[in-house]
């Protein structure tokens, strides 16, 4: 596989960044700083930050309601999301979003989105774009197990197909639908072979391992980019957190989250997989982990410091002319 | 100036704008149709209405793209289009089958720029068929415009004839929020005097289609015909009537409603949804909220009753609001009190 050590660096940076950010809010709702709902992306980052490394900003992603990994991974900016996500007047959406809505056009992140499956048929769109203005783009949807089972993702798989569009799908299954498993709630427990029968490949991935996913991507990149039409890649993962956050997780054996914490943290994989294999010594690791801590604790204490947004804000933005 | 039919009209703004701006792309069930068949015949419908018809030889399949059934998707494809850098105009063959891809109008198109905190563009039409007339029964006749006027972030546009049809959809596609252009399937073959080239007519700007003294009548799409006849039969008896066609829902002009409503001092709104939580309602509460002390009589809805849209002629027929409906609505305002 062709990665620098720059680029290995940054994708652990950006792992790391996913992870502590997620981790910090974890902290933060619970002393009350954090309105509304917020789904944390932890335990997953291997996939967002091995398919976004591929990724321009002439590239765009369309994410989920769990979609903070996505944003940063998308090069979303990390001080003005925490800022959105605690509701502030220079947010990254000016506080009209929040967690579920951070978008970032400028990156090609067209949105995390609220409605489960509402993502993949504006990909295609993207995808449209893409092939229509000549952009050499390609445009990646990402879906959990439980959007797989969406009338709105059949209907944009089969479309991306017949247009032969330019339009990744990613599948990143981390084994719940909310609070239903995914042997239950996905009907032939095999989304590899459903997506297959669309008509286009699927490119299997570990979604613990960030140098499987990276691989994955850069065959299904090479692929699309060239005109080749739509494909997918399918990724296994887990969630170290719940649904939402105050999710009581009733739905899990007592000790799945802390053997999953220790066996399968992509974060410990790259870091093994790196040193090992002598490929970037574990201090350059440790200083990234500093730096990310540090980038985080300022984008908290600049949230919480930033202005709110005024009732006057509630009446701009709706349209651009009316 | 030559006589042409709505559907003429719509078609020929398809052609100015797809050839003006190569970031117009229309996509949708059958805007070309053929594709897979064993004619060999390419483009064999041109939209299920003929109005796109002519748009794929001329601009090819890249522009104009024929899709699978699959309203959400089209919708959602739109959608993300036009975050992109197109300005698509897809077409939802039946203003019913809005009830498939709502999400992608309601969570999605609707909410893109407020929920980005300003920063999204959604240069987007969504034309649709709509209304009765041809007995197209329950789900291929409804007038659904109510339901997204009340969506903040749409706007919704309903032109009750071939020039107002082509210059509102040229505005429609050179907007730079999403717009849901209705086409009322019972006007596509009414013509008008319509000129040849480019013009456009701004959206919350009424037309006022009559001018008169004694009663407001305010009418939307295939109303508006239907109430020029019985405006201008009532001009002979002496009854003048201001007869006024919003043209877009949203934006609405109130002002023109409301200067005229505060001249005569009665209010009729004719449309052919259903009552409840409809335009009309919205509306009359207007009027009665904002011009209360002018109104000299109750104001009076002529409305679809609160049911499905009928399939048999007769039962249609009784559905919809007729001439002698809008005549008996014009005549009672004017004996209230």
């Amino acid at each position: 596989m062709q990665i620098s050590r720059e680029q290995m660096l940054r994708a652990y940076r950006q792992m790391v960044t996913i992870r502590e950010f997620e981790e910090r809010i974890h902290v933060d709702i619970q002393r009350g700083g954090i309105a509304g709902f917020t789904h944390l992306y932890a335990g997953q980052e291997a996939v967002a930050v091995g398919v976004c490394e591929h990724l321009t900003d002439t590239d765009t992603i369309i994410s989920t309601h769990r979609g903070h990994g996505h944003c940063i991974a998308k090069g979303c900016d990390v001080i003005g999301m925490m800022k959105e996500i605690y509701g502030r007047q220079d947010g990254l959406c000016k506080g009209k979003g929040g967690s579920m809505h951070i978008a970032d056009l400028d990156r090609g992140m067209l949105g995390a989105n609220g409605i489960v499956g509402g993502g993949p048929p504006i990909a295609v769109g993207a995808a449209i774009s893409a092939k229509v203005l000549k952009t050499g783009g390609v445009a990646v949807s990402f879906s959990g197990d439980g959007a797989s089972n969406q009338g709105t993702v059949f209907e944009a798989m089969n479309m991306a197909v017949v247009l032969k569009v330019p339009k990744i799908f990613v599948f990143e299954n981390n084994g719940y639908s909310e609070h239903t498993g995914f042997s239950y709630a996905v009907g032939s427990k095999d989304i590899v072979r459903r997506t297959e029968g669309f008509g286009m490949p699927v490119f299997k991935a570990d979604g613990y391992d960030f140098f499987s996913v990276y691989e994955a991507m850069r065959q299904a990149t090479e692929l699309s980019r060239q005109g080749g039409g739509p494909c997918a890649i399918y990724a296994e993962c887990t969630r170290f957190f719940g649904h939402f956050e105050g999710d009581p997780q009733l739905y899990r054996a007592k000790d799945e989250v802390a053997r999953l914490r220790a066996e399968n943290d992509s974060l410990k994989i790259f870091r093994q997989r790196v040193t090992e294999a002598n490929l970037l010594p574990g201090g350059d690791l440790d200083q990234v982990e500093g730096e990310v801590r540090d980038l985080i604790d300022r984008a908290v204490r600049e949230a919480v410091a930033a202005p709110a947004p005024t009732a006057a804000d509630v009446l701009t933005d709706v349209y651009i002319s009316y | 100036m030559p006589k042409i039919s709505m559907r003429q009209a719509i078609n020929d703004a398809l052609h100015l704008e797809m050839e003006r701006d190569p970031r117009v792309i229309v996509l949708g069930e059958d805007v070309s149709g053929g594709a897979g068949g064993t004619s060999g015949e390419r483009e064999a419908a041109g939209g299920v209405f003929g109005l796109t018809k002519g748009l794929l030889p001329r601009f090819g399949e890249d522009r104009v793209i024929d899709t699978p059934i699959s309203e959400s998707c089209i919708v959602g494809a739109a959608n993300g289009a036009a975050l992109t850098g197109l300005r698509p105009v897809a077409e939802i063959m039946f203003a019913d089958f809005v009830g498939v891809c709502m999400d992608q109008l309601l969570n999605q198109a609707a909410k893109f720029r407020y929920m980005f905190g300003g920063k999204a563009r959604t240069p987007l039409v969504i034309r649709m068929t709509c209304g009765g007339g041809m007995n197209a029964a329950a789900q291929h006749s409804q007038t659904i415009y109510p339901i997204l006027t009340s969506i903040p972030g749409l706007k919704v546009v309903i032109p009750s004839n071939a020039y107002d049809a082509k210059g509102l959809l040229l505005t429609a596609i050179r907007d730079d929020d999403p717009v849901i252009f209705f086409e009322h399937k019972s006007l596509y073959m009414d013509e008008c005097e319509v000129p040849d080239g480019d013009y456009t007519i701004p959206f919350g700007e009424a037309a006022m289609v009559r001018e008169g003294e004694h009663v407001t009548v305010v009418a939307l799409a295939r109303m508006v015909p239907l109430a020029i006849g019985v405006v201008d039969k009532l001009a002979a008896e002496g009854i003048t009537c201001d007869l006024i066609d919003p043209r877009t829902t949203s934006p609405l002009d109130e002002e023109s409603i409301l200067e005229s409503v505060r001249a005569t001092g009665r209010l009729v709104v004719v449309d052919e949804s259903p009552p409840r939580c409809s335009v009309a309602a919205d509306i009359a509460a207007m009027a009665a909220e904002k011009a209360f002390h002018h109104l000299k009589a109750p104001i009076i809805q002529v409305t679809a009753p609160h049911t499905p849209v009928p399939f048999a002629r007769e039962l249609e027929a009784a559905y919809l609001p007729s001439p002698e409906k809008i005549e008996a609505a014009i005549r009672k305002v004017l004996s209230g009190r």
